[in-house]
C-alpha cells in the first residue's frame, strides 16, 4: 500500500482488464491499437510507459485508465436510444391516464403557475434514473465500517416509493464508504474522546467563528491541522463542499482568473462560479493543455479590456473523485511557478490516504507543501468525521478567518465532530502515545476503500485486482450517473454512459456479494 | 427603351476607349493594377502584424506581476482575533478567560447542555460512531437520517422534509436547484447571506423590494406582469419566486406573510422562506412564523431553516410537499455531493424535537423572556433597540452614528468588551462589508448596514435552561457631516451609562426570566 523509501512511486501497472488490451497512454487515457495489443500481450501482461509531459517530472508516473470497446459504446447509445423512446411512450400513456401515474403533483390551487421544473429535468428522472433508483440512498443501520448493516427495503411500484421490511441485512462487505483508514468507528479511542467531549460540551455550537463559536476546540485542530500538513497555518470550517464553495470566493473575484480541471468535483465547479472570476478549463490532467491555457491568459490579458489579470488561480484535486486518477502535481507545480499563478489544491480525497504517512499527495511526491499557495482537504473521508479546512501561510489564513464566507456567517464545527479530528490526527501522526501496532491495528480496521484508490492509480499490486476495482466501478457509476444528470458539467452523456455499461457486470457482482 | 439607352451608354464608353491617349490607358491600367496588389496584400499584412513572436511571449509572461494571493491583514483588524471560548457555551459561558453570562449563542431554548439532548447524541455515538463517510446516495443514509427526516416533516405538519449537513448550504443548495438563468426572484432587501449566496449560484434574474415594504413588492410584481404581457412565449416558461425570510436575521424584524401569501396567488410566484431564526420559537408549537400567523403550510412552496439555533444542533432541514422536496435529492448540491451529516448530530435534533413537542408551553416562556428583554433595553441612551419584541435575536443600534462606519464598529466593540468585563457575553455582528454591499445597495436610509450586538438571556435551570434572546445592534450608518458624537469622547462618558444601564436592566429582569 505504501510505496517503499526511496523506491518509485508507481511499480508497475497492471492491465486495465483481462481481455481487452491496452494500449499506448498518453494523457493518462489508453488508446488501444492492434500494435499496443501486441506490444502489451508480449510484455506478459505488463505495459511499462512513462508518459513524457514536458519532462518537468523525471520519475516513472504510471497511469492507465480503460477504454471503452467500440462494440460496448455503440451498444450503450442505442440502449439510451430504447429508453428514450420508451420513455415518451410512457410520458403519453400517462398523459391520457392510460398507465397510472406514481410521481408526486403539483397542487390543484398552483396547477396555472409556472411549471416548476423543466420537462426534459422530469423525464430522465422518471423514466430513466427510476429503473435503477434502487442501486442509491441504500439506508445503512450501523458504523460504516469494514462490514455494514443495510436495511433491507422493497418497491411494489417499479421503484417510485421504497417500504422498509424491518429486516437488516448484516455484515455486508463494505466497499461503499470513504472510510479509508477506518477510523470511523463505535469504539476505540476515537470514539471515547469525543463522547467525553460530547458530555462536555454538547452537541452545537450555535455560533459562528467570528462571533461567540470560536472554542478552544476549534483552535486546538486547526494548530494540529498545521503542523500535520507542515504549512504555517490552518483554519477549519464544518461541511467540506462548503469549504471550497464559501473559500474560493474570498481568494480570487472579478479580474482573477481560475484555471480549472474538467473533472474538477462540484463544490470546485460552485466556489469558482460564486467568485465571479473568469473561468477556464483544461483537459484532465493535461499539462500541455494547462500551459497553453496560462501562457495565453498572460499574454493577451483578460478579453475584451486586454488589461493584464490580476492573478491566476489553478484548481486542482490530489485524488480526483470523479476519476480516481492522481494530479500531476510536479508538473503543476513548476508550471505554477513558471507563469507565478497560484495553486489550490483539493485533497479531499488524498488527505491520510496517500503518502507514506498520509499527509497527502505532496507527500507522495515528495514535494514541499510551501509550493501549494492552499491545501484544501476534508475530514469526511480517512479521518472518519466531517468538515473541511485549508492550510497555507500565514497571510492566507489571516486574509481568510477575516474574510471567509463560513467564518462570518456559518456555524462552526461540533465540538465531538473536532475531537474526532484531533483524536485520528495524532493517531496518524503517531502523537497519540500508541504504539505503531496500536495505530497499525486501527489501520486495518478500514474497509477497502483505500486500497481501491490506489489500485485506481495502479500502484497496488493485482493481487486484490478485482475486489478493488468492484468498489471504484460501483462509486465510478454512481458518480458518473449523478453528475450527468445533475449538473451535465465536467462529464459528458456518453461518457457517463459508457462507465455504465463497462461496469455492470461487477456492479452485479457486488449487489450479489451484498 | 431602358435597354436602348444603356446600349448607347455602352457604345459610348466604347468609343471613348478608342479616342482615349495611349498614357492614359496606361495609367489606368497601373492603377487598377495597385488596386488589386492592395486588396490581396492588406489582409496578409495586418496577419503579419498582430502575432506577437516567441521571444514577444516570453517577455509578456516574464513581466506579468500578479497580485498577491491576498492582501495583507492589518494586525488590528477587528475580525482577525477571535473570542476562545473555553468549555461549552451553555448558560455561563467562559470568554478568553473570562466567566460570563451568554447572550451571545443562538441557543434560544437551551437545548445545547440538555441532559437528554446529550444523551441521545452519545447513545448514536456509541452505535455510529462520528462520520459517516459518504454523501447520501452512496451509503451515507443512515437510518436516524430518515427518522430526522420524518419527524421534521410530521412536526411540520408537511409531505416530506429533506436535511443537509450544514445549515448555510440549506437555502444556499435549495435556491439554485429550482431557480435558474432566465427565472425571476423576488427578494427582500434584507436577506441574509446565506440567500444571497443561493441566489448567486442560482443565475436568476433579481429583484430586490425594500425590506418588509409589500408595496414596492406589488409594484416589482406588477411591472413583471406587464412585461410578461409584452412576451408571453417567454413568460410561459419563466419561473417567478418570492425569497422571503420569517424572523430576518439582520434586522430582527417579522415578515408580513398573510399579505405575501395574497401577493403569491395574485401574480403567481411561488414562496421561499428561510426560518432559521424563527423555526423552533414563533408559534404556539415552535413550527416558526406560518404558525404564528395561522396560515396553512401548504401554502408555501418551500420552508429551509437551520437546526443549528433553536435545535442547538448542526445541519439545516427544507420541508414542504413532496412534489417540490423530492426535487433537492438530485438537485441540490449540497445534499447530493457533500458527506451527510454525522448521526450523533442527527440524533441530538431527533432528541431536540421530542423536547420541543412534549414542552409546548417553552415557546410562550420564551416570548415572554424576549418580550422582557425587549422591554428592558428601551430607552438605553445612545443605543436603541431593531426588530421586533417576539424576536430572539435583538439588534442594538447607535442612535446616532459617529460619521464613520469603522469607528462605530469601534463604538460597539468598546461597549461590547466592557460589557464582557462585567461578566455579560455580547457580540458584534459580523458582516463581509464588500461582499454584503455587492447585493443590495444601501438598505433604506437608516441602517445601511448592520452592526449588532447579540445576547441571549439564560434561562434557569428549571424548564431545561430555556431560552437566549440575543440582542445585536444595528448602526445607524446615515452619513451626518457634524460630529456631535466624537466616539473619544463618549468613551468616558456617555458609554459607561449605557453598560450600567444593561447591566441594571439585566439584573433587574433577568431572574425573573
Amino acid at each position: 500500500m505504501r510505496p517503499e523509501p526511496g523506491g518509485c512511486c508507481c511499480r508497475r501497472t497492471v492491465r486495465a482488464n483481462g481481455c481487452v488490451a491496452n494500449g499506448e497512454v498518453r494523457n493518462g487515457y489508453v488508446r488501444s491499437s492492434a500494435a499496443a495489443a501486441a506490444a502489451a500481450a508480449a510484455a506478459a501482461g505488463q505495459i511499462h510507459h512513462v508518459t513524457q509531459n514536458g519532462g518537468l517530472y523525471k520519475r516513472p508516473f504510471n497511469e492507465a485508465f480503460e477504454e471503452t470497446p467500440m462494440l460496448v459504446a455503440v451498444l450503450t447509445y442505442v440502449g439510451y436510444g430504447v429508453l428514450t423512446l420508451f420513455g415518451y411512450l410512457r410520458d403519453f400513456l400517462r398523459y391520457w391516464r392510460i398507465e397510472k401515474c406514481h410521481h408526486a403533483t403539483e397542487r390543484e390551487e398552483q396547477k396555472d403557475f409556472v411549471s416548476l421544473y423543466q420537462d426534459f429535468e422530469n423525464f430522465y428522472t422518471r423514466n430513466l434514473y427510476m429503473r435503477i433508483r434502487d442501486n442509491w440512498n441504500r439506508p445503512i443501520c450501523s458504523v460504516p465500517g469494514a462490514r455494514v448493516d443495510i436495511m433491507e427495503r422493497q418497491s411494489h411500484d417499479y421503484n417510485w416509493s421504497f417500504k422498509y421490511t424491518g429486516n437488516i441485512i448484516k455484515g455486508v462487505i463494505n466497499m461503499g464508504s470513504y472510510n479509508y483508514l477506518g477510523f470511523a468507528r463505535n469504539t476505540g479511542s476515537c470514539q471515547e474522546a469525543a463522547a467525553k467531549v460530547l458530555e462536555e460540551y454538547g452537541a452545537g455550537v450555535c455560533s459562528t467563528r467570528q462571533e461567540i463559536g470560536n472554542l478552544d476546540k476549534h483552535e486546538e485542530l486547526e494548530e494540529l491541522v498545521a503542523r500535520f500538513l507542515g504549512v504555517e497555518a490552518a483554519m477549519a470550517y464544518g461541511m467540506g463542499f462548503a469549504t471550497n464553495s464559501m473559500n474560493i470566493p474570498a481568494l480570487v473575484g472579478k479580474g482573477c482568473l481560475i484555471l480549472s480541471d474538467e473533472l474538477n468535483h462540484a463544490s470546485l465547479v460552485l466556489g469558482a462560479r460564486l467568485s465571479g472570476a473568469t473561468i477556464r478549463i483544461f483537459k484532465h490532467n493535461n499539462m500541455q493543455s494547462l500551459e497553453k491555457l496560462l501562457k495565453d491568459a498572460i499574454v493577451y490579458g483578460q478579453p475584451r479590456t486586454r488589461r493584464p489579470w490580476k492573478k491566476i488561480l489553478i484548481l486542482v484535486e490530489g485524488i480526483y473523485s470523479m476519476e480516481g486518477s492522481i494530479v500531476r502535481l510536479p508538473e503543476v507545480i513548476a508550471l505554477k511557478k513558471k507563469y507565478k499563478a497560484y495553486l489550490y489544491l483539493d485533497e479531499a480525497h488524498s488527505i491520510g490516504a496517500l503518502g507514506p504517512t498520509g499527509r497527502g499527495v505532496v507527500e507522495y511526491f515528495g514535494l514541499d507543501p510551501e509550493d501549494v499557495d492552499v491545501m484544501m482537504g476534508t475530514f469526511t473521508k480517512s479521518f472518519g468525521a466531517s468538515g473541511g479546512y485549508i492550510g497555507g501561510k500565514k497571510e492566507l489564513i489571516d486574509y481568510l478567518r477575516t474574510h471567509s464566507h463560513s467564518a462570518v456567517y456559518a456555524t462552526s464545527l461540533s465540538p465531538p465532530v473536532v475531537e474526532q479530528i484531533i483524536t485520528s490526527m495524532k493517531c496518524i501522526m503517531g502523537q497519540d502515545g500508541t504504539s505503531l501496532d496500536a495505530t497499525g491495528q486501527e489501520f486495518g480496521q478500514g474497509t477497502v476503500g483505500m486500497t481501491c484508490l490506489c489500485s485506481v492509480v495502479w500502484d497496488w499490486p493485482g493481487r486484490l485486482k478485482y475486489l478493488e476495482r468492484l468498489r471504484w466501478l460501483v462509486v465510478g457509476i454512481v458518480w458518473r450517473l449523478l453528475h450527468s444528470h445533475v449538473t451535465w458539467a465536467g462529464v459528458t452523456w456518453s461518457q457517463a454512459q459508457l462507465r455504465l455499461l463497462t461496469r455492470a457486470p461487477s456492479c452485479m457482482y457486488l449487489f450479489r456479494v451484498a | 427603351m431602358a435597354t436602348a439607352t444603356e446600349q448607347w451608354v455602352l457604345v459610348e464608353m466604347v468609343q471613348a476607349l478608342y479616342e482615349a491617349p495611349t498614357y492614359h490607358l496606361i495609367l489606368e491600367g497601373i492603377l487598377i493594377l495597385w488596386i488589386i496588389r492592395l486588396l490581396f496584400s492588406k489582409t496578409y499584412k495586418l496577419q503579419e502584424r498582430s502575432d506577437l513572436t516567441v521571444k514577444e511571449k516570453e517577455e509578456l509572461i516574464e513581466e506579468w506581476q500578479p497580485e498577491p494571493l491576498v492582501p495583507p491583514v492589518p494586525k488590528d483588524h477587528p475580525a482577525l482575533n477571535y473570542n476562545i471560548v473555553s468549555g461549552p457555551p451553555s448558560h455561563k459561558i467562559v470568554v478568553n478567560g473570562k466567566e460570563c453570562i451568554n447572550f451571545a449563542s443562538f441557543n434560544f431554548l437551551g437545548l445545547l447542555d440538555n441532559p437528554r439532548v446529550k444523551a441521545a447524541a452519545l447513545a448514536s455515538l456509541k452505535k455510529y460512531g462520528v462520520g459517516t463517510c459518504g454523501p447520501r446516495g452512496f451509503y451515507g443514509t443512515f437510518d436516524v437520517h430518515l427518522d430526522l427526516e420524518d419527524r421534521l416533516a410530521k412536526f411540520m405538519k408537511t409531505e416530506e422534509a429533506i436535511i443537509y449537513s450544514y445549515g448555510f448550504a440549506t437555502i444556499a443548495s435549495a435556491i439554485p436547484a429550482y431557480s435558474k438563468r432566465g427565472d425571476i426572484v423576488f427578494v427582500d432587501r434584507a436577506a441574509c447571506f446565506a440567500i444571497q449566496k443561493g441566489l448567486q449560484a442560482s443565475r436568476s434574474d433579481i429583484k430586490l423590494f425594500k425590506h418588509n415594504d409589500m408595496a414596492d413588492l406589488e409594484r416589482l410584481l406588477k411591472e413583471q406582469e406587464i412585461e410578461d404581457q409584452k412576451n408571453p412565449r417567454k413568460a410561459r416558461v419563466t419561473r417567478r419566486f418570492i425569497v422571503v425570510e420569517g424572523l430576518y436575521m439582520n434586522t430582527g424584524t417579522i415578515c408580513p406573510l398573510p399579505e405575501l401569501v395574497k401577493l403569491k396567488y395574485k401574480y403567481k410566484a411561488r414562496i421561499f422562506l428561510e426560518e432559521s431564526l424563527s423555526f423552533g420559537v414563533l408559534g404556539e408549537h415552535g413550527r416558526g412564523v406560518t404558525e404564528h400567523y395561522g396560515i396553512k403550510i401548504d401554502d408555501i412552496d418551500l420552508i429551509s431553516a437551520n437546526m443549528e439555533n433553536a435545535l442547538a444542533s448542526i445541519g439545516g432541514f427544507c420541508c414542504g410537499r413532496s412534489f417540490v422536496i423530492d426535487h433537492q435529492r438530485l438537485s441540490g448540491q449540497g445534499y447530493c455531493f457533500s458527506a451527510s451529516l454525522p448521526p450523533l448530530l442527527a440524533a441530538a435534533a431527533i432528541e431536540a424535537l421530542n423536547i420541543m413537542e412534549e414542552n409546548p408551553g417553552i415557546f410562550a416562556v420564551l416570548k415572554e423572556k424576549c418580550r422582557q428583554i425587549h422591554k428592558a433595553l428601551q430607552g438605553i441612551s445612545g443605543l436603541k433597540v431593531v426588530g421586533e419584541s417576539l424576536s430572539p435575536a435583538f439588534h442594538l443600534q447607535l442612535e446616532e452614528s459617529t460619521g464613520s462606519r469603522e469607528q462605530d464598529v469601534r463604538l460597539l466593540q468598546e461597549i461590547v468588551d466592557q460589557c464582557m468585563n462585567r461578566s455579560i457575553a455580547l457580540t458584534q455582528a459580523r458582516y463581509l462589508e464588500k461582499e454584503e454591499k455587492c447585493l443590495p445597495p444601501p438598505r433604506g436610509r437608516t441602517g445601511e448596514s448592520c452592526v449588532h450586538h447579540q445576547g441571549g438571556s439564560p434561562g434557569r435551570p428549571a424548564l431545561g435552561r430555556v431560552p437566549g434572546p440575543w440582542l445585536p445592534a444595528t448602526q445607524h450608518a446615515e452619513r451626518t457631516q457634524d460630529s456631535r458624537w466624537p466616539w473619544r469622547g463618549l468613551k468616558e462618558s456617555k458609554n459607561m451609562c449605557i453598560f450600567d444601564r444593561i447591566v441594571t436592566k439585566w439584573c433587574q429582569y433577568g431572574p425573573i426570566v
